[in-house]
């Protein structure tokens, strides 16, 4: 074992037979599993009570194989979708998705709406780094406008998923944006995520130097978390400003946090009232 | 206990809920309680006629047997849905019909990968695409074989009647459990939607089986093993602290992808046919009727197979030597019966609601000196006992 993985406090919740990761170096998926360890570990959540979930995408792999969990690497953009089926066989455990922008917001798109929809008692970690990273760069539903990607080698000419703001109106308990920028403010929402009860979003915006930064004139990480920085806006102050102000910006914060009637829960007593209405129940 | 559905708190409930005896059901309602009695207690789909009527019973009655019924958003989310839940130790279903088939099939190959056992009812309706969405067809055999992308193996089984349904769909879960592999329900719009008399039984009179469970920590961190060399790994499921990865990428013994070794890729793939490939035993079953002396040989399967009988019926009270071979689980076909069945024949006639599917099966295990015939009806209405002695009478 590289003396690296010795030295980082973290590595006890890492699969150590699948390292070293297949993630680029710079890449923001390490910031993203480094921040979710950290959450899980300040919950002092035990790893045993937890299922994680991934699609297919460089994103999909930061939990699945990587975290050491019960771990499901599922199809292209039905993560959510698997992940409903385990947690309502395991009530009592944390589902988590950690999957990228392309495989929970296009192929997979529509789960997502209903299990906001629906509130079930899933954390989603949606890792937006606006390019498919794994097959090679092409353009995604949140790339910026007029960005450069390998299938919009001149611009792009459509506008970006809003993901967040779509997701906290589809009825989900809990949502906020972060980039990779701020870490602390990150783990915090990680946190509350898994705590929320009903369905909860943290969508991560993450950088891909190795296909989107490469092409975006943003080759080093450092520079794309210096673009992530200085366009970041806090959501009270986007609030305030027009449109075409936040073209190109990034809103981070909290967008929802509520309780709202969560879907197992609703499941578990409504066959308990059938029971009941039928005369099932033990005596 | 860890697989839902076999508490004795389960057998209390079923006994209580389904009096045995004899109703008046749809060939759908026959397939939901033959589904309850076999342990589901996990169902997730989308409606589409005509299996519609599956979901519904399901939705009614596994409240009442503490089990769960959720309706998705599409049919993918329907057996993923499935396939998480069968991680957690549920028995699950879905019913759907031949376009909602064809967007479960990638699904149905990461099953097949992952060796997840599950119960996919395909109600077969007149494709192809919207086709006439209401009327009975048996069109998806090749797409219950083919339908999924790579080499994969895949069990898929058929009833002749309502009846049968209760008692088949029941074994469709035990095969699936006893090989932990997905297992397809060749189901159709006629005898989904016939009334008939359906006789429940008493729950002592059913079978059933569970998957095998690790049974120490050893064969738990090998969830794609054959610590026992039947091909079959134990199941170590969700939420017991086993640290499982599940993939539908190429995976070692201890779950752990590994797409660049042919090696691995190989002994994976031909483990999973070979678990098939062995266990003939588990899932081979046919029906004869008098094949000791036929001359002529009618192979018929699924619905078709009720006027072929009576058919065949006909053929022997006008003196003509007809016998009729049913193949009950139609993938594996049971090639071996029909290449000796085969060889004592003149004449072979495969009737079937389609243009030809089942037909190209028998095929391949008859010589060229057998007149092989296919008997063939499109356009939603089944072949009539008419129909077939006809064509009976023309070979004899
Ligand atoms: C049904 C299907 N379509 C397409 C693909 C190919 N594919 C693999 S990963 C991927 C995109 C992943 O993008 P994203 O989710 O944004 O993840 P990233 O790699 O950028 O982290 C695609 C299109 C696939 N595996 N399955
Ligand atoms: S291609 Fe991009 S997203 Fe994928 S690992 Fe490399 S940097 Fe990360």
């Amino acid at each position: 074992m590289p003396e690296i993985y010795s030295k980082y406090p973290m590595v006890k919740y890492l699969r150590k037979e699948a390292l070293p990761t297949a993630l680029c170096p710079g890449c923001g998926g390490g910031t993203v599993l480094n921040a979710f360890a950290n959450a899980v570990d300040q919950l002092k959540l035990d790893p045993r009570d937890l299922v994680v979930v991934s699609g297919i995408g460089c994103s999909a792999w930061i939990a699945s194989p990587y975290f050491l969990a019960d771990t499901l690497h599922t199809t292209h953009g039905r993560a959510i979708v698997f992940a409903t089926g385990v947690k309502v066989g395991l009530p009592d455990k944390k589902v988590v998705v950690i999957s990228g922008d392309g495989d929970l917001a296009s192929i997979g798109g529509n789960h997502l709406l209903h299990a906001a929809r629906r509130n079930i008692d899933i954390t989603v970690i949606l890792v937006n780094n606006f390019i498919y990273g794994m097959t090679g760069g092409q353009v995604a539903p949140t790339t910026p406008f007029g960005a450069k990607t390998t299938t919009t080698p001149y611009r792009n000419i459509e506008h970006p998923f809003q993901i967040s703001e779509t997701i906290a109106a589809a009825g989900a308990s809990y949502v906020a944006r972060w980039t990779t920028a701020h870490v602390y403010q990150l783990i915090e929402s990680i946190k509350k995520a898994l705590t929320v009860k009903g369905f909860s979003l943290v969508e991560v915006i993450s950088q891909c130097p190795v296909q989107f930064g490469r092409r975006n004139r943003m080759k080093e990480p450092a520079e794309m978390l210096r673009w992530f920085l200085k366009n970041s806006v806090p959501l009270a102050k986007a609030r305030k400003m027009k449109p075409e102000e936040l073209e190109g910006k990034f809103v981070i914060g909290e967008f929802v946090n509520r309780q709202r009637p969560e879907f197992i829960e609703e499941l578990n007593k409504l066959i308990n009232e059938v029971q009941e209405q039928f005369g099932l129940k033990e005596v | 206990m860890i697989i839902r559905g076999d508490e004795p708190e389960q057998i209390r409930l079923l006994r209580k809920l389904y009096k045995p005896g004899n109703y008046f059901m749809q060939g759908n309602e026959a397939v939901a309680y033959g589904a309850l009695f076999a342990g589901c207690r996990f169902y997730a789909g989308y409606p589409i006629t005509p299996s519609s009527e599956i979901a519904e019973t399901m939705a009614r009655e596994l409240p009442k047997l503490g089990g769960y019924y959720l309706q998705m958003e599409d049919e993918i989310g329907s057996i993923a849905a499935m396939i998480g839940a069968s991680w957690t130790g549920f028995k699950v279903m879905t019913a759907t019909a031949g376009p909602g088939f064809s967007l479960m099939q990638e699904n149905l190959g990461y099953a097949v990968m992952t060796e997840t056992p599950l119960v996919l009812v395909d109600v077969q309706r007149s494709g192809p695409s919207t086709g006439q969405a209401t009327k009975g067809a048996q069109g998806d055999f090749f797409q219950a074989r083919w339908g999924t992308h790579g080499d994969h193996p895949i069990v898929a089984v058929s009833p002749t009647s309502g009846q049968d349904a209760f008692w088949e769909i029941i074994r469709a879960f035990n095969i699936a459990e006893r090989l932990r592999t997905p297992v397809v329900f060749l189901f159709d719009g006629v005898l989904a939607h016939t009334r008939e008399l359906i006789k429940i039984p008493d729950v002592d009179e059913v079978e059933i089986t569970y998957r095998k469970l690790p049974q120490n920590e050893e064969e738990a961190k090998l969830p794609f093993g054959d610590p026992h060399g039947d091909g079959v790994p134990p199941m170590p499921l969700f939420g017991h602290g086993y640290f499982t990865h599940v993939t539908g990428s190429t995976h070692k013994e201890n779950g752990l992808r590994d797409v660049y070794t042919p090696e691995v890729h190989d002994r994976l793939v031909r483990r999973i046919h070979r678990k098939i490939e062995k266990n003939r035993e588990v899932y081979e079953k046919y029906e004869e009727h008098f094949t000791d002396d036929a001359e002529i040989l009618v192979v018929s399967w699924g619905v078709t197979a009720r006027p072929a009988l009576g058919a065949v019926l006909k053929a022997r009270e006008a003196g003509i030597k007809a016998g009729l071979f049913v193949p009950k689980t139609v993938h594996p076909f049971p090639g071996e019966r029909m290449r000796e069945l085969g060889k004592r024949v003149r004449a072979i006639l495969v009737p079937e609601m389609n243009l030809g599917q089942m037909i190209l099966e028998v095929q391949r295990y008859v010589n060229d000196d057998v007149l092989l015939k296919g008997v063939n009806k499109i356009g939603g209405v089944p072949l009539t006992v008419e129909e077939i002695l006809r064509e009976i009478r023309g070979v004899a």
